[in-house]
C-alpha cells in the first residue's frame, strides 16, 4: 500500500480503480509560411470552429451541471474573441510569417504568463483559461483531436491538472474522483466536484504513470489522502467511513423539508443544539426547525474579559438572521461548574457542580446579566428570539429574573430602541425542586426546556464524570421518566409548552415514549435531527400508547 | 469623451463572469472604450485586458468613452457596474 497526500477541495470517500488522464502532447512546431494573410484567415476560421466547439460544451455543461459549472465555456468564447489576443496572434502572423499553431501558442504563453504574474490568486488561476483555449485552437488548426478518458467502469481520474473542456468531455456517471498534481481550489475542477458531490484533491504527489494507473484505490477526501492498493485494514476502515456517508447522504435526501408529524397527525418540533455560531450551518443543513439551545457561554469562555453588550448584540443578531425567522432560544450564561473563565473570578468552591453557577451568578451580578438581556433583546428585533434561564430551583427566582427583563424593557423603551415586546422567556427544568413546583413555575413563564443530563445527576445522585459509578447510573431511570411526564404536564396545564434539550431528547430508543408524553419539542445536536424525524414519521402514537397500556394494566 | 470613476464592492472583483458581461454590452457599439486602475489604463478590447487589471473589491476603476454612443454606453456600464459589482 502507498499513500500519497495533497491538499482536500471537497470531502468524501471514493474507492475504485485509478485512470490517468494523459493530455495530448501537443508540440508545436514553428515553420515560415509563404503567405501570411492566408494564414491569418486560417487562424480567424479556426477560432470560429473552437468557439462553435465551446458552444456545444456549455449546453453541455448546462445540463450536467447547471450555469456555475457551464459558465466557464461562456468566458472562454470571449477570451477567444478578445481583442488583444486577436491583435497578438494577427501580429506574430504578419511580422514573422510563421504558422498560426505557433502565434497562438506564444501568443497564448504570453498572455498566460501576465497572469501568472498577477497579485490575486483568482486571476493568477485564469493562466489555466489561457492555455486552455490556445491548446483547442491549436487543436483545431492541426487537425488533432482532444484526449479522453476511455473506460467502461467507475474510475478515480489522476491528472496533471483538468481544464474545463477536458473535465466536461468525461462522462459524469463515470467519475468517482479527481485527483490532481496541480489546480487550485478556485478551478474548475474543484467547483466541478462540490456539483457532483464527490472527493476531489489538489497538490497531490502522486505519479502518473502505472505505477498507480489500473490500480485499485481508495481516496479519502476528507484526510486529502490517497490510498494505492490499501491494505485489508485501510481497506475496511474506508468502506465503513463510504457506508456511513452514504446512509447520510440517503437519509438527508428523504427526509429534508418533511414536516416532523407522526402517523396520527401529532406535530412535534426538533430544534438544533449549538454552541457557536460557525455550526449554523450545520443546523440549517439538516433540516433544524429552529434552535433550541443556543450556548451562550463560548462568548464568554472565549475572551479574556467580560464581552461587550456590542459584541455579544452582534452574535445574537447573525444567528437570528441567519435563522430567517425560525425561532431561536439563547439560553442566558452557563458559566461554572466545569464551565470557567478566569474573569469572573469565581470563588474556588468544594461543590462546583452544587455552587455558584449559571442563573445565580447572573442574579448576583445583575450588571453581567442586564448587559446580555440588553443584547439579547435588541437582537430580537431582527429575527425570532426567545431567552431561557438555566438552573432554576424556586418561584422566587423567576420573578426576580422578569423583574429585571422588564428593567431592561422600560430602559429600551426610553432610549427608542426597538425589540420583539412579545419575546417568549423560557426556563431549563434541569433540578429535582423545578420539577416538584413546575405548576406555579409553568405560571410564570411560556415554556420549559428539559436539562436532563443535570436533572438526571442530581436525582440520582450520581456524578456522571465519575467512571467508578457507571453501573449505578441509569439514564433511563424511572425517577427521570416520570419527572419527565410531570413536568410536560405542567407545562400544558398552564399553557406553556414543553421541550427537551438535553443529551436524553436524541436517545432514539425514547422518541417515542417523548410523542407519548406529548413533548412539543426535541433539541439536539444537528446531525441527530433528520434520524429523529424518521422516527416521527414513523410512529402512530395512539397505537403506541394502546401497547403501553398493555404492557402494563 | 465621457467617463466615470467607480469602486468595486464585489468581493471577488473584475473576475470571468462580470468581464464577459461588460464586454458583451460593449461589441459592436460605435465606441472606443478604455478602463483604467491606477496609472494602469488599457483599451477594453475583451476579457483579457480588463482581467489585466486585476480590479479587486475596493479598488477604484475608470471607464472612459469616446464615439457617437459614448453617452449611452456609459449610461449602461455604469448601470452594470452598479447592480454587480
Amino acid at each position: 500500500m502507498v499513500v500519497y497526500s495533497g491538499k482536500s477541495v471537497f470531502g468524501g470517500i471514493a474507492i475504485g480503480k485509478i485512470c490517468v488522464y494523459a493530455k495530448e502532447d501537443s508540440q508545436v512546431k514553428r515553420e515560415r509560411i509563404e503567405d501570411p494573410e492566408a494564414e491569418i484567415k486560417r487562424y480567424h476560421e479556426a477560432k470560429d470552429v473552437a468557439i462553435e466547439q465551446l458552444g456545444v460544451l456549455y449546453e453541455k455543461a448546462l445540463k450536467e451541471v447547471g450555469e456555475d459549472g457551464a459558465g466557464v465555456f461562456e468566458a472562454h468564447q470571449m477570451m477567444l474573441d478578445d481583442g488583444d489576443y486577436i491583435d497578438g496572434v494577427e501580429n506574430i502572423i504578419r511580422t514573422q510569417s510563421v504558422n498560426a499553431e505557433y502565434a497562438v501558442a506564444q501568443t497564448g504563453d504570453q498572455m498566460a504568463q501576465m497572469f501568472l504574474d498577477m497579485e490575486d490568486e483568482y486571476f493568477r488561476g485564469r493562466a489555466a483559461d489561457v492555455h486552455d483555449i490556445s491548446e483547442r485552437l491549436i487543436g483545431v488548426l492541426s487537425g488533432k483531436g482532444s484526449g479522453g478518458i476511455q473506460t467502461d467502469e467507475q474510475v478515480i481520474i489522476v491528472a496533471d491538472d483538468l481544464a474545463p473542456s477536458e473535465t466536461v468531455q468525461m462522462d459524469k456517471d463515470k467519475i468517482l474522483s479527481f485527483v490532481t498534481v496541480h489546480g487550485s481550489a478556485n478551478s474548475h475542477t474543484s467547483i466541478l466536484a462540490k456539483t457532483m458531490n464527490i472527493p476531489a484533491m489538489i497538490g497531490c504527489d502522486i505519479p502518473l504513470d502505472d505505477t498507480v494507473n489500473g490500480k485499485m484505490a481508495v481516496v479519502d477526501g476528507f484526510e486529502g489522502k490517497v490510498y494505492i492498493e490499501p491494505n485489508e485494514e485501510t481497506m475496511a476502515a474506508k468502506k465503513k467511513l463510504y457506508e456511513e456517508e452514504q446512509e447520510k447522504k440517503a437519509l438527508l435526501e428523504q427526509l429534508k423539508g418533511k414536516d416532523n408529524v407522526t402517523l396520527d397527525g401529532q406535530h412535534i418540533n426538533l430544534y438544533a443544539n449549538i454552541g457557536n455560531t460557525k455550526d449554523l450551518g450545520l443546523v440549517l443543513k439538516n433540516d433544524a426547525g429552529g434552535i433550541g439551545l443556543f450556548r451562550s457561554e463560548f462568548i464568554y469562555l472565549g475572551s479574556q474579559d467580560y464581552p461587550t453588550e456590542e459584541e455579544q448584540f452582534e452574535i445574537y443578531k447573525t444567528v437570528a438572521q441567519t435563522m430567517a425567522g425560525k425561532k431561536v432560544i439563547i439560553r442566558t450564561l452557563d458559566i461554572g461548574a466545569d464551565k470557567q473563565a478566569d474573569y469572573f473570578a469565581l470563588p474556588k468552591e468544594e461543590n462546583p457542580a452544587m455552587g455558584l453557577r449559571a442563573i445565580r451568578i447572573c442574579l448576583t451580578r445583575p450588571e453581567v446579566f442586564k448587559t446580555q438581556l440588553r443584547a439579547i433583546l435588541r437582537a430580537s428585533a431582527f429575527g425570532k428570539i426567545a431567552i431561557m434561564f438555566p438552573m432554576i430551583i424556586s418561584l422566587e427566582e423567576v420573578k426576580e429574573i422578569k423583574g429585571i427583563v422588564n428593567e431592561v424593557k422600560t430602559e429600551l423603551d426610553d432610549a427608542g430602541i426597538s425589540y420583539d415586546k412579545n419575546i417568549e422567556l423560557g426556563i431549563m427544568i434541569e433540578t429535582p425542586a423545578a420539577v416538584m413546583v413546575a405548576d406555579e413555575l409553568a405560571e410564570e413563564v411560556d415554556f420549559f426546556s428539559v436539562g436532563t443530563n443535570d436533572l438526571t445527576q442530581y436525582t440520582l445522585a450520581i456524578d456522571r464524570q465519575n467512571d467508578s459509578l457507571e453501573k449505578f447510573y441509569n439514564s433511563h431511570h424511572p425517577a427521570i421518566l416520570k419527572m419527565l411526564k410531570m413536568i410536560v404536564d405542567a407545562a400544558h396545564r398552564h399553557g406553556a409548552w414543553a421541550g427537551i434539550c438535553g443529551e436524553l431528547g436524541a436517545d432514539l430508543t425514547l422518541t417515542k415514549d417523548f410523542l407519548a408524553m406529548g413533548f412539543d419539542e426535541l433539541s439536539v445536536s444537528p446531525g441527530r435531527i433528520l434520524p429523529l424525524r424518521k422516527i416521527v414519521l414513523e410512529t402512530d402514537v395512539s397505537e403506541y400508547k394502546k401497547s403501553l397500556n398493555e404492557a402494563n394494566p | 469623451m465621457a467617463s466615470f470613476d467607480y469602486v468595486i464592492k464585489d468581493v471577488h472583483g473584475i473576475h470571468a463572469r462580470p468581464a464577459t458581461e461588460l464586454f458583451k454590452l460593449i461589441k459592436g457599439r460605435d465606441c472606443v472604450v478604455k478602463v483604467a486602475k491606477g496609472d494602469k489604463e488599457v483599451p477594453f478590447k475583451g476579457v483579457m485586458g480588463i482581467m489585466s487589471l486585476g480590479a479587486k473589491q475596493g479598488d477604484s476603476v475608470k471607464f472612459s468613452f469616446e464615439g457617437a454612443e459614448a453617452d449611452a454606453l456609459m449610461a449602461e456600464v455604469k448601470a452594470f457596474m452598479e447592480a454587480n459589482l
